[in-house]
C-alpha cells in the first residue's frame, strides 16, 4: 500500500508526533523523510531535528503532550542512547501511556539485531524497527494508534 | 563535559617545526600531476586504528591519512565517550581526548611522516578540546567550519559555534609562531550531503575559507561535495578556484572533493563506479585530493580492507584520467553556479565587516539558508531539486538574493524527497541491478538514509 493510499483510508486519525534524532546522532534526512511521510497520512509533526539531548526531548514531550513520539537514529549508538532516555520518559508520570518508538541502524554491526530490539522493547519502547525492516509495518503501527489517546 | 566558550585550547604542543606540511605534501602531489587520495576512517580500538593507518598509507602513490572522530566526541560528551571504553563497546570513530597522549603517540609512531600526513575529521561545533588533542600529538591538519559543522549536525547555537571555531582557527593560526604551517579544510562544500545547489555549496566553503584567513590561517583547502551532474560540478570546482584566488591572497589553497556524500550505491559495481567518476571529475576540473567512498558505504561502517580498494580504485581512474585530459581544462566561459555563489558571499560580506557577524546576520535574515536543515538558526524557506537535466536547481529561494525561481514544485512529499535523495544511488545501481533482482523500490527510510552525512 502506498502512503497516499492509506491516507485515503483513514483520514480522520489525525495524530500530534514528535520526531527527533539522539544527542550524538547527526542525520537529517531520516527526520525529514519520516516527518514528511507522517504528514502525508495526515498527522501534524513537530520535528526536534538532529542531535538532541535527552532532557530536551523528555521535556518537549511534557510541553506538546505528543499522541506518538518517533525517535530515528541512524549512527550506530542509537542502541546506548535510547535505553537511558526510554527510562526517563517511563518514570514521568505526566508522559504515562505516550507510545513510543524507535527506528533505524541501532547499533554499529550488522549482528545482534533481534537481540537489540528485544533489549530496546525490554526497556519500555512499544516498537522497535531495525534496518531493513518494511514502511508498511511503521505505517500500519502508526494507523493502529488510538485517534483519541487518554492519558 | 561541554567545553567552556571561553576556554582556549591548552596543554603541550608538540614540535611543529622541519616537517613537510600538509599543503606542501598536496602541492607537490598536484605538480607531478598526482591525485591525493584519502579515506573516511575512524576506530576506537586503537591497535586497530595504527594498522588501519599502515594499510591506507601504502595503498596508493599519493596517500593523506585520516583519523576521524567519534560522535560522543565530536557533541563534547567526553564521559560517554570513556564509558563505552571502559566498558569494551566499539565506537564510531577514535575518541582522541579520551585516549591517553601515550596511546594516541603509539598510534602514530612510525606511521605518519612527511610522506604520510594524517588529517583530523571530526565535525564538531566545539572543537577547542579536540584541536588541542590533535595539536598535543603533532597533528596540524583538520577541517571544519563555523557553519558547516553546525547548522547540520545539531542544535549548539550558531553564534556559540562562530565563537568557537573563531578559538579554534586563532589557536591554529598562532602555531605557524613555531615554524608550522598548520591546515584547515572547509566542510561547507557538503552541507547536509545532497540536495544542496552547488551555488550555496561553494559560497559557504569560500566563506569559510575567508574566515579561516581572516583569523591567521594561510594553507587552506576548499572543499566541494560531487552531486548530481558532472558539468555542473565541474562549474562548481572552477568557481571555487577563482573564488580561492580573488578571496585568499598569500595563502596555500587546493580544492578537496568528497565522493559523492549523499544515499550511496547498493551494488558493489554502482559504487566503485560512482568512486570513479569522482576521481575523473576531480582531475577533469583540478581538484588536488580526493576523499573516497567505499563500496560498502550503503550498507555498513568500511572496513580497513574496503577502505584500502576504495583508494586503489580511487587512484587508478585518476591516473588514467590524468594520461587524456589536461587537468583543469575544460573551459567554463559562463559559470551559473560562480554567479550564484558571488551573490550570496556580496550580500554577505556587505552586511558586516566582522565576518562572524556578517554570517550570523545572514542566517538571521535567511539571505543564506539551506534547504531541508532542520537546526533553529536556519530559516528553513528554502526548497531545491533535481531538474530535467539532473541538475541541482531550486525550487524555493526563500530570502536568499538570487531572484525568483519560475518553476512551482508543489508540496514535497516523502515519496519526492526519497526520489529524489536516491535519484544517484538509482543511476548507478540500475546499470548493474538486474530489473528483476533488484530490491523493490520501497523506501526504507528507518535505516536507508544513513548514507548522508555522519562519516565525515
Amino acid at each position: 500500500m502506498k502512503p497516499a493510499e492509506l491516507a485515503t483510508c483513514d483520514r480522520t486519525a489525525s495524530l500530534e508526533v514528535i520526531v527527533t534524532g539522539l544527542a550524538s546522532d547527526a542525520h537529517t534526512w531520516n527526520l525529514v523523510f519520516i516527518q514528511l511521510l507522517l504528514e502525508d497520512l495526515g498527522h501534524r509533526v513537530v520535528n526536534l531535528g538532529p542531535c538532541v539531548p535527552e532532557e530536551e526531548i523528555v521535556e518537549s514531550c511534557a510541553d506538546h503532550q505528543p499522541d506518538l513520539l518517533v525517535i530515528s537514529s541512524v549512527n550506530g549508538h542509537g542502541r546506548h542512547d535510547a535505553k537511558p532516555l526510554i527510562e526517563a520518559l517511563r518514570a514521568r508520570p505526566d508522559l504515562d501511556g505516550l507510545p513510543v518508538v524507535i527506528g533505524g541502524k541501532l547499533g554499529i554491526s550488522e549482528d545482534q539485531r533481534e537481540e537489540q530490539a528485544r533489549e530496546l522493547v525490554a526497556a519500555g519502547f512499544d516498537a522497535v524497527f531495525q534496518e531493513g525492516a518494511d514502511l508498511a509495518s511503521f505505517e500500519a503501527f502508526v494507523g493502529a494508534l488510538p485517534k483519541e489517546v487518554t492519558r | 563535559m561541554t567545553q567552556a566558550a571561553t576556554t582556549r585550547p591548552r596543554g603541550p604542543v608538540a614540535v611543529h617545526g622541519s616537517r613537510t606540511s600538509f599543503a606542501r605534501y598536496v602541492a607537490d602531489a598536484q605538480a607531478r600531476g598526482v591525485l591525493v587520495v584519502q579515506p573516511r576512517m575512524g576506530f576506537s580500538d586503537p591497535a586497530l586504528m595504527r594498522a588501519g593507518l599502515r594499510a591506507t598509507r601504502d595503498a596508493a602513490e599519493a596517500v593523506v591519512g585520516t583519523l576521524t572522530i567519534d560522535s560522543y566526541t565530536r557533541v563534547g560528551d567526553e564521559l560517554s565517550a570513556v564509558r563505552a571504553l571502559n566498558e569494551d563497546h566499539s565506537l564510531n570513530g577514535y575518541p582522541i581526548s579520551s585516549l591517553s597522549p601515550h596511546t594516541s603517540r603509539w598510534v602514530l609512531d612510525g606511521v605518519r611522516d612527511p610522506s604520510f600526513p594524517v588529517q583530523v575529521r571530526h565535525g564538531s561545533a566545539r572543537p577547542q578540546r579536540i584541536v588541542a588533542a590533535l595539536t598535543a600529538l603533532g597533528l596540524d591538519a583538520t577541517e571544519g567550519g563555523p557553519v558547516s559543522y553546525c547548522l547540520p549536525y545539531g542544535r549548539t547555537p550558531l553564534a556559540e559555534s562562530v565563537r568557537n571555531w573563531q578559538q579554534a582557527c586563532e589557536f591554529l593560526a598562532s602555531l605557524r609562531s613555531t615554524g608550522a604551517e598548520p591546515h584547515l579544510e572547509t566542510f561547507g562544500g557538503c552541507m547536509l550531503g545532497q540536495l544542496c545547489p552547488p551555488g550555496l555549496l561553494v559560497a559557504l566553503s569560500a566563506l569559510e575559507a575567508l574566515f579561516f584567513h581572516r583569523a591567521g590561517l594561510r594553507s587552506i583547502s576548499l572543499s566541494y561535495a560531487q552531486q548530481t551532474n558532472s558539468e555542473q560540478d565541474v562549474q562548481a570546482i572552477h568557481a571555487l578556484r577563482r573564488l580561492a584566488a580573488e578571496l585568499l591572497p598569500d595563502t596555500e589553497w587546493h580544492i578537496v572533493l568528497y565522493t559523492y556524500m549523499g544515499l550511496y550505491p547498493r551494488s558493489r559495481e554502482g559504487a566503485l563506479e560512482l568512486l570513479e567518476r569522482s576521481a575523473e571529475l576531480a582531475v577533469e576540473a583540478g581538484a588536488a585530493r580526493l576523499i573516497v567512498k567505499t563500496a560498502a558505504e550503503a550498507h555498513r561502517i568500511p572496513t580497513v580492507a574496503e577502505n584500502v580498494e576504495a583508494l586503489r580504485v580511487a587512484a587508478a581512474a585518476a591516473r588514467d584520467s590524468h594520461r587524456t585530459a589536461v587537468a583543469g581544462a575544460r573551459a567554463v566561459p559562463d559559470n551559473p553556479v560562480y554567479t550564484e555563489a558571488r551573490a550570496l558571499i556580496d550580500a554577505v560580506l556587505g552586511l558586516d565587516a566582522d565576518l562572524g557577524r556578517a554570517l550570523l546576520t545572514a542566517f538571521a535574515h535567511g539571505y543564506l539558508d539551506v534547504p531541508y536543515c532542520l537546526h533553529p538558526d536556519n530559516a528553513g524557506r528554502s526548497r531545491s531539486c533535481i531538474d530535467e537535466s539532473g541538475r541541482l536547481a531550486w525550487s524555493e529561494t526563500g530570502s536568499m538574493p538570487l531572484g525568483r525561481v519560475a518553476r512551482n514544485a508543489g508540496r514535497l512529499t516523502a515519496r519526492g524527497l526519497f526520489d529524489a535523495l536516491s535519484f544517484v544511488q538509482s543511476r548507478y545501481d540500475n546499470h548493474f541491478l538486474a530489473p528483476t533482482a533488484a530490491p523493490p523500490r520501497r523506501p526504507r527510510p528507518l535505516a536507508g538514509l544513513s548514507g548522508g552525512t555522519s562519516r565525515r
